[in-house]
């Protein structure tokens, strides 16, 4: 019951990720992305994974906000100019042999609920699970992984944000009109 | 006369402020929560930073981009940014400080077991990724909206005016 729910938010994810690319308002396009997200959230409350539920609809709104808001107010409303054919036929083809794979892989899995992890005694998740309370003390396993036992990949992301902002603040500050050269005003 | 247009464009009606304001008491007040309370209940850092980010945002909405710049202007929070990266960064080589050469070992003493005050370093952890993530997601709202490319604009400052084109 519950997979049959999320394979069918699931394919709501599909057809809102189609019609974004598809669609040649950008409007239009951003409200399917939030389609996407949104049921991107729904499915991993589903799945009971509240953390990451969390930080996806907070970034969510967060994104659709801005992005929305400045797609309004820009002049350009539609994409101009069709696709070209090889492209298409090149996207295709791949989104077939993707789903082929995928397919594949997905039979390979264990039953949802059964992870690869019970049959090894000394699997990592299993030491997470069974002793994380009583190693890091936080109460909630996630956090203890995110900030404890995996703590350098999370300063690796915290290293990734701090760049990306520094660099668009970096190139957005500076006088870039000069020499009668049209900079992008608005990121 | 475009400028003053601009002027009176700014921000929404005096009903959307009055409501923005208690909501943005709340917003803020979860966004807290969430950070304070990571290490205990789902959430943590990088959400809690990011509803923080989003009652910055809302506040934008509703009372416009100077109230935003006003209220925190990107010195400081370039400021805030580098100062949450530096705390983090300096809580991770505090395990090579304190006890022998341990990158990200948790040294502080972990406390009662679901505690506000246990985990260790887990729950400053968490205050400096949110201080980053916040500081990091205005700045990202502040150079999608508000900063423009202006003729003439010095080098050495950041260019914050408004004015529509």
């Amino acid at each position: 019951m519950l997979m049959n729910l999320i394979v069918v938010l699931l394919m709501f994810v599909a057809i809102g990720a189609i019609i974004a690319i598809w669609t040649r308002d950008l409007l239009s396009a951003l409200i399917a992305m939030g389609v996407v997200g949104f049921t991107r959230t729904v499915v991993f409350v589903l799945l009971r994974a509240p953390d990451v539920a969390i930080t996806q609809v907070v970034v969510e709104v967060l994104l659709l906000v801005i992005l929305i808001r400045s797609a309004v107010r820009r002049e350009v409303h539609t994409v101009e100019g069709g696709r070209k054919s090889a492209g298409a036929a090149l996207a295709a083809a791949l989104v077939v042999v993707m789903l082929v794979l995928g397919v594949i892989a997905v039979r390979e899995l264990r039953p949802f609920g059964e992870p690869l992890e019970q049959r090894a005694w000394d699997a990592p998740a299993l030491t997470y699970i069974d002793k994380g309370t009583e190693q890091t003390g936080a109460g909630n396993i996630v956090t203890a992984v995110l900030l404890d036992y995996r703590g350098y990949d999370t300063l690796g992301e915290a290293t990734v944000l701090f760049t990306a902002v520094v660099g668009a603040i970096a190139l957005l500050r500076r006088k870039s009109r000069r020499s009668g050269v049209e900079a992008p005003d608005e990121g | 006369m475009k400028n003053l247009a601009a002027e009176e464009r700014e921000g929404m009606s005096v009903i959307v402020g009055t409501v923005t304001h208690w909501v943005c008491a709340f917003i803020i007040l979860y966004g807290l929560y969430i950070v304070a309370y990571g290490h205990l209940t789902p959430g943590g850092g990088f959400a809690g930073g990011v509803i923080l980010a989003c009652g910055f945002m809302i506040l934008m909405l509703a009372f416009g981009k100077r109230r935003l710049v006003s209220m925190l202007p990107i010195s400081r929070a370039a400021m805030l940014d580098c100062v949450g990266a530096f705390l983090f960064w300096l809580l991770a080589f505090g395990g090579m400080l304190f006890v022998g050469n341990v990158f990200f070992k948790n040294f502080l003493p972990h406390g009662g077991r679901l505690r506000l005050w246990s985990a260790g370093i887990i729950p400053l952890c968490n205050v400096a990724i949110a201080l980053k993530v916040t500081a990091s997601l205005v700045l990202a709202l502040v150079a999608l909206s508000v900063l423009r490319v202006k003729a003439g604009g010095s080098d050495e400052e950041f260019i914050t005016d408004i004015d529509e084109e």
